[in-house]
């Protein structure tokens, strides 16, 4: 009935083009805020550079934004196009925050971002310094409510299923609009943004400055995004969103799976350096271990235990035997309707019908459903440990390296010394993919390893999808890869090139080898 | 906290079967001029210089318009879950089309004139002709389709979507024609927008396309109403209707009856006013571009036009929201397919408070951008595309 290759390419594009988009996204949160201070110094100050630097990084701001646009239309019709199950089962929930991010802060950013281009002649000093704040102000909400979407696959609050209409609906407004999870990750993805944002105004500064170039717009460029790049990298992880980790079986889950951590262990918890997952036989090949540092990282306690997978796999199975319950009640609430004893029953034990669901996949009558077949279903809510564990390393080592780089670069600048060392400017724009690195991985970590589930603990992934023909997705996945790898080309390719051409003011010595460039055409201002 | 909530369910369906006509109205009014100037770029505009003036005529402010049919997707998902499962998997193939148009649209206007080459130049034109054209003709196509009733139902144990047709059935004759429709609507409406705000050739031509696409959606939309009336049938709840049910659509029944659809214009004859408007809005703008007398009332002509073929379409399924063809019982109504009544009250007073704030700035910064387009204007702007 369930076509797992049609599930499996659904999951793929869902992936591709949610990272693709993310991509873009980080450096609008990061260039919008640096380019609403670049600009808030040129009104205070009335220095005509920094009212060059906003317009220059503007517009680099601006080629990214097409992109960001373009790709994330793409992702809010994604969920009705491949996931119509999920969009029935929690469209109730999951679209209010997507519809109020459209309401409230697409609107506000798109609607501000032509007259941040096209308003510099028509707008006052002070007139056009408010349309780029509220540029910056609607791309960060955008996040919030994109965020709280999100939050709430990892963390469903304030709903309940409604056996009438076969669905989640919301009965706590509140509670989805300050979940923990949501919270946390809001603050840990916008600081990562805002990273991103000042290693790529770092790294394309820190190239002006190897060649001599533009040297005046480039030093105080660097200044900024250093301090903003620094305060960014260490909310990045003082704030990080361990802290939402332990609100639910899942995400608890998820950590263990993070640290490969097999087993319980008396806290605090040790920390795996290195380590070789094995996950047939479910224990570590190799470990490298760190006493007690992870129970203290992920409970912020001495004496709380951190749970090992295998533990949480047998609390899964004891909830997989009560979601046969629930799913049984269900089918005989949909039958007899007016059994208020069902639907009292119900009520207490429909959280574990999503464990229940998981079983659909080995046997489509539940109540016939076998111990191993049980065991099995309780084992699915492991997520694959090898890439959670090794994706999760990467993202902290690259955070920790970012706040180093960033704290070595305010300190110098500090001291006006950043432009004299070329081996400093060299690590600059060397560093530059880094902060997409980390990213990508921590898109990976959060949303690979919420698997199983497309809801946290209520719908399973698998259950979810629409039910479309290998053909359809073959189509999809064509055009979006062909697409996407020609947009990827001709963006890097026109923002290269107004890098390149730099500010473009009479005033800097020209760059001696951009005639030599081949095919090189002068650009339209 | 549902005993807090000062309006019933049915009465919270209906102001969400409206808002969803506004905002889509709103994508109609507002992105719909942007759709068509790129749509008719290759017609009006034949020099560089002329295509300049033409994009960005639409340049400060399509990125904003864009945002009307995001808020009519988000409205769709959050208001009319069941709607937006089966519908956006059901035209799979179709959506995706018009997403390869849509995401071409962005990088063409931004990227368009970045490089000076005539090839690159030409061929983002031609980019943005076709996302302008197949973008329009998508959405056409689709509302042909549901007028028609689409191979779609649900699994009454899961409540799963179940979509029986695929992508070529769509392209049937009656949809091609609302298809090509929707090509001249918003063709009619980018030239108003041209033949008001531009100068010499562009408003020239324009003025020309512009009367011509309103006489060709004049005609269209009249054929389609004929059709409508004497070749289609229409679908009718024909069991008792409970406004305040839980949202199921699969506890009616459904009668089919050829011109079916105009059944509510005789309940309620003020909804003559609708295609009323789709009609002489498009009469009065081709009078007014071929005469020569193109501003603001022509262009709000084509707008009123535009609304009135909408809300033509929107009256004649009431309650239906996506007829079934395949299950005409399963089909979705006002009354069965909408969201819960706590999320249709929160969505409301979010958009009470937020539409209102969103028409206020767009509204301004239409004000701070107004006047028009020259070849001149363009070049002393420093960033215009």
């Amino acid at each position: 009935m369930i076509d797992f290759d049609v599930v499996n390419l659904s999951r793929f594009q869902f992936a591709a083009t949610a990272l693709y988009h993310f991509l873009f996204v980080p450096l609008t949160l990061g260039l919008s805020f640096l380019l609403a201070i670049m600009e808030s110094v040129y009104v205070m100050t009335g220095r005509a550079i920094w009212k060059r630097m906003t317009m220059f990084w503007g517009s680099l701001f601006g080629i990214n934004f097409a992109l960001g646009v373009a790709t994330g239309i793409v992702m809010e019709f994604q969920f009705g196009m491949n996931w119509s199950y999920y969009s029935h089962y929690v469209g109730d929930i999951f679209g209010a925050p997507l519809a109020i991010e459209g309401l409230m802060a697409f609107f506000l950013e798109a609607t501000f971002v032509g007259l941040f281009f096209f308003g510099w002649d028509r707008l006052s000093k002070l007139g056009h310094l408010v349309v780029t704040w509220l540029v910056a102000l609607g791309t960060n909400l955008s996040a919030l409510w994109i965020l709280i979407a999100n939050g709430w696959m990892q963390n469903p609050v304030g709903a309940v299923f409604n056996p009438d209409t076969m669905r989640m609906e919301m009965t706590d407004f509140a509670a989805v609009l300050f979940n923990p999870v949501a919270q946390a990750k809001f603050v840990h993805t916008v600081s990562a943004g805002y990273t991103a944002g000042a290693m790529f105004v770092m790294a394309i500064s820190a190239w002006y400055l190897l060649r001599k170039r533009h040297i005046d717009l480039a030093k105080r460029s660097m200044v900024v995004a250093a301090s903003f790049g620094l305060a960014a990298s260490l909310s990045v992880v003082v704030l990080g969103d361990e802290s939402g980790y332990l609100t639910t079986e899942h995400q608890k889950m998820k950590i263990a799976a993070m640290e490969s951590m097999w087993q319980t262990e008396p806290p605090p918890a040790s920390f795996n350096l290195i380590a070789i997952p094995n996950q047939a036989e479910r224990k570590n090949d190799f470990a490298l271990e760190i006493p007690y540092v992870m129970g203290i990282i992920g409970t912020r306690s001495l004496t709380t235990p951190l749970l090992g997978i295998n533990e949480l796999v047998a609390r899964a199975e004891t909830r997989v035997r009560n979601g046969i319950v629930a799913y049984e009640t269900l089918r005989h609430i949909r039958a007899h309707p007016d059994d208020q004893a069902a639907r009292k029953r119900f009520e207490e034990i429909w959280p574990d019908l999503g464990y229940g669901l998981l079983l659909k996949r080995y046997t489509q009558d539940l109540s016939k459903a076998t111990d191993d077949q049980i065991r099995q279903a309780a084992f699915d809510t492991v997520p694959n440990v090898a890439p959670l564990f090794w994706t999760f390393r990467i993202m902290v080592t690259v955070g920790f390296y970012l706040i180093l780089f960033f704290a070595t670069a305010f300190l110098l600048a500090s001291r006006g010394r950043l432009d004299v060392s070329p081996r400093m400017l060299k690590i600059a724009l060397w560093s530059l993919p880094l902060p997409w690195v980390a990213i990508e991985c921590g898109w990976l970590v959060a949303e690979y390893g919420r698997q199983p589930w497309v809801i946290e603990g209520v719908l399973p992934t698998y259950y979810a999808a629409s039910g479309l023909t290998l053909t359809d997705l073959a189509i999809s996945l064509a055009v979006f890869l062909v697409l996407y790898t020609a947009l990827l080309v001709i963006g890097v390719k026109v923002m290269l090139r107004a890098i390149r051409k730099g500010p473009g003011d009479a005033s800097d010595p020209l760059d001696p080898a951009a005639p030599g460039v081949p095919g090189r055409i002068p650009l339209q201002a | 906290m549902e005993t807090l909530i000062p309006l019933d369910y049915g009465t919270l369906r209906v102001i969400w079967w409206a808002l969803l006509g506004a905002l889509l109205i709103g994508f109609a009014i507002m992105d719909g001029f942007d759709l068509g100037v790129a749509a008719l770029l290759p017609l009006v505009a034949h020099t560089d210089a002329e295509r300049r003036v033409a994009l960005n005529l639409v340049g400060p402010v399509w990125e904003g318009n864009q945002v009307w049919l995001i808020a009519a997707g988000g409205a769709i998902f959050a208001a009319w879950p069941l709607l937006y499962a089966a519908s956006f998997s059901g035209f799979y193939l179709a959506m995706m089309l018009a997403l390869l148009a849509l995401i071409l649209r962005p990088v063409g206007f931004k990227y368009r004139s970045k490089l000076e080459n005539p090839r690159w130049r030409g061929s983002w034109d031609a980019a943005l002709c076709f996302s302008g054209t197949i973008a329009a003709l998508v959405f056409g196509v689709a509302m042909g389709n549901v007028i028609l009733g689409v191979p779609s139902g649900f699994d009454p144990d899961t409540m799963r979507p179940v979509y029986s047709g695929h992508f070529f059935q769509l392209f049937t004759p009656f949809a091609l024609l609302a298809g090509v429709l929707s090509v001249t609507l918003v063709a009619m409406h980018g030239a108003a927008l041209l033949a008001w705000r531009t100068e010499d050739r562009v408003a020239a031509r324009a003025r020309r396309w512009g009367a011509r696409a309103a006489l060709l959606s004049l005609a269209l939309f009249l054929i389609g109403g004929f059709w409508v009336a004497y070749g289609i049938q229409g679908h009718a709840i024909t069991s008792l209707v409970d406004p305040g049910a839980p949202s199921n659509p699969l506890t009616k029944s459904v009668a089919l009856q050829t011109g079916g659809w105009l059944r509510n214009f005789t309940i309620w004859p003020a909804m003559w006013l609708a295609p009323a408007a789709g009609a002489c809005g498009a009469l009065l703008t081709a009078i007014l571009l071929s005469i020569g007398r193109a501003g603001l009332l022509s262009f709000l002509a084509s707008s009123a036009s535009f609304a009135g073929v909408i809300l033509t379409a929107g009256f004649a399924l009431f309650p239906f929201i996506l007829p079934s063809s395949s299950q005409p019982a399963a089909g979705l109504t006002v009354w069965d397919a909408s969201s819960s009544h706590l999320t249709l009250w929160i969505m409301l007073l979010a958009t009470l408070i937020l539409l209102p704030i969103v028409t206020a700035y767009t509204a301004w910064v239409y004000r701070v951008m107004r006047g028009k387009v020259t070849a001149e204007s363009i070049d002393t702007a420093p960033h215009a595309y």
